[in-house]
């Protein structure tokens, strides 16, 4: 079977930017386009990847919107939403399309207008994704990390350092990620003494509420040379559903949405965790990067604190996390978060990241929804 | 259902209007909070529970600060497991306090209005705002 592979790619500057969401989503697609040199009209499928711009801009049907400022009249359109993995599940349609034989060139872009909304508004936008019976009691996506946090620093007698150690590390690496939000390091006191957000995690325990946008252009493999000569295929790609309800699930400290979407994807890929050479995990919140390099295989259950301390997921360690920043200093524009883990990866395998490249032929990204309600994980290769 | 007389039995302190807090049990004995249309096995649920006469265990809590509109700042949260006939079912909700740690038993505490329903972005009529928070038991 033909592979699908990627072969633009592009990321806008995340952070508070003045435009709007259509304005966001052109800005990316056209730079994607460009990177490939192609057309809009050159596009047969467009997907748009995003979670609440009814919600927080009161702008809807922005698929088709974006579509005819890109000039990719007629091409296929949808908006994806799946949360904050709304950028993963987009990257899961555009393979689909491909794969399927229904395109032989798709656009995604993936993007969201968050930072015009205060906290509390935005915090409310994204909560309300969950169940009445959390909703009512005010619970937050932030406030399932802070009880996450605390079962499984609890259960594993794991050190409340070791999550401070999470956004130390992703903030290191974002200060060479131009695209990036926060450009700053910050050290492990800064982390351990700041603001209370839901107790046990700190203000740096949490990624920002960011604009931005990504995209990638997706073909046949059998094609990719036409548009490019350096370009990354999708080897593996899952997705799969956990609980809507959160305190429904077995064990806190295990999100199955992850180890669900992991095991298909290794499975297509023909490939296991120790294959992969560089990661992008969904670091929404520096709990969730140990939930999902153990949910992934990466490490042992209650293991993967351990591994941030001893500096196996650092830039230069065996199995580099988060090497863009990751959502803690990148930004986290909810629909555009998923992409933009493709986009680093595709970077990375490309050879294009810059100060931050690393050495790897496979890569993988995982996108979470809800909290891990919703999860896709991508493995991709170095094309031949 | 089979309980709603044991409902009205073990709150005869409480006012008329308090409701249950109601669970489902289904045909292969798991019990669900909230109630969902299938269970596990695909099956309808055989009967409610009220889990309000119960006391639970805290599985995991935080503070919340970071609160949206309408909501009490800070919103002390936990996850609790209830036993019921030997089955274990979990909940979330609003604790009395921050006072606690993981282990203690607590009892749930009717509260008419655990947030306002006018501020947030949810449709007030499309769901109840009252509800059981946890208070620890001495």
């Amino acid at each position: 079977m033909d592979r699908v592979a990627i072969v633009g790619a592009s990321m806008t500057q995340f952070g508070q930017r003045d435009g709007w969401i259509r304005e966001l989503l052109a800005e990316a697609g056209q730079d994607c386009l460009a990177d490939a040199d192609i057309d809009g009209d050159d596009l047969e499928h467009l997907y748009v990847s995003n979670m609440a711009s009814g919600e927080f801009e009161g702008q809807t049907g922005i698929a088709n919107a974006v579509a005819h400022d890109l000039g990719a009249l007629p091409a296929y359109t949808a908006r994806i939403d799946q949360t904050s993995s709304s950028g993963g599940a987009g990257v899961y349609s555009a393979w689909q399309s491909v794969a399927s034989g229904a395109s032989d060139l798709t656009l995604l872009i993936g993007g969201e207008k968050m930072t015009h909304r205060t906290t509390a508004e935005a915090t409310d936008v994204i909560a309300s994704l969950t169940h009445p019976v959390e909703y009512k009691h005010g619970v937050t996506l932030p406030s399932f990390a802070g009880l996450t946090a605390r079962r499984y620093l609890h259960k594993y007698d794991a050190p409340r350092e070791s999550l401070g150690k999470v956004a130390v590390k992703n903030h290191k690496n974002g200060v060479d990620n131009p695209h990036a939000q926060f450009q700053k390091e910050v050290d492990l006191e800064t982390v351990m003494e700041s603001p209370i957000v839901a107790d046990p995690l700190r203000l740096y325990d949490f990624c920002p509420i960011t604009d931005g946008s990504a995209a990638l252009l997706l073909c046949p493999e059998s094609v990719a040379s036409e548009y490019t000569n350096e370009y990354a295929v999708i080897s593996g790609i899952g997705g799969a559903t956990d609980t809507h309800v959160v305190h429904e699930r077995d064990d806190p400290t295990v999100m199955g949405g992850v180890v669900d979407s992991g095991a298909i994807a290794y499975e297509q890929a023909d490939l296991g965790p120790d294959d992969i050479d560089v990661a992008e995990l969904h670091d929404m919140f520096t709990i969730l990067e140990f939930l999902q390099s153990e949910g992934l295989g990466f490490f042992e259950q209650g293991e993967g604190w351990k591994a941030v301390e001893n500096g196996v997921t650092d830039r230069d360690g065996e199995l580099p996390i988060n090497t863009s920043g990751g959502l803690k200093s990148k930004g986290h524009p909810l629909g555009a978060s998923g992409v933009a883990q493709v986009y680093e990866i595709y970077q990375q395998l490309t050879g294009n990241a810059g100060p931050r490249q690393v050495d790897a032929e496979t890569g993988l990204a995982c996108n979470v929804g809800g909290f891990g309600n919703c999860v896709i994980t991508t493995i991709m290769e170095a094309g031949q | 259902m089979s309980d709603h007389e044991d409902t009205a039995t073990d709150a005869d302190d409480a006012s008329d209007d308090q409701p249950p807090m109601e669970a489902a049990r289904y045909p292969d004995g798991t019990i669900l909070y909230p109630p969902h249309p299938l269970g596990p096995d695909g099956e309808e649920p055989v009967e409610t529970i009220d889990l309000s006469v119960h006391t639970a265990t805290i599985v995991t809590w935080t503070s919340s600060t970071a609160t949206p509109p309408g909501v009490r700042e800070p919103n002390h949260l936990a996850i609790v497991e209830f036993h019921v006939d030997g089955e274990a079912v979990r909940a979330i909700g609003q604790l009395t306090t921050d006072e606690v740690e993981i282990g203690d038993t607590v009892e749930p505490v009717y509260a008419d209005e655990l947030r306002d329903p006018e501020a947030g972005i949810r449709e007030p009529d499309s769901q109840s705002w009252d509800g059981y928070r946890f208070q620890p038991v001495e």
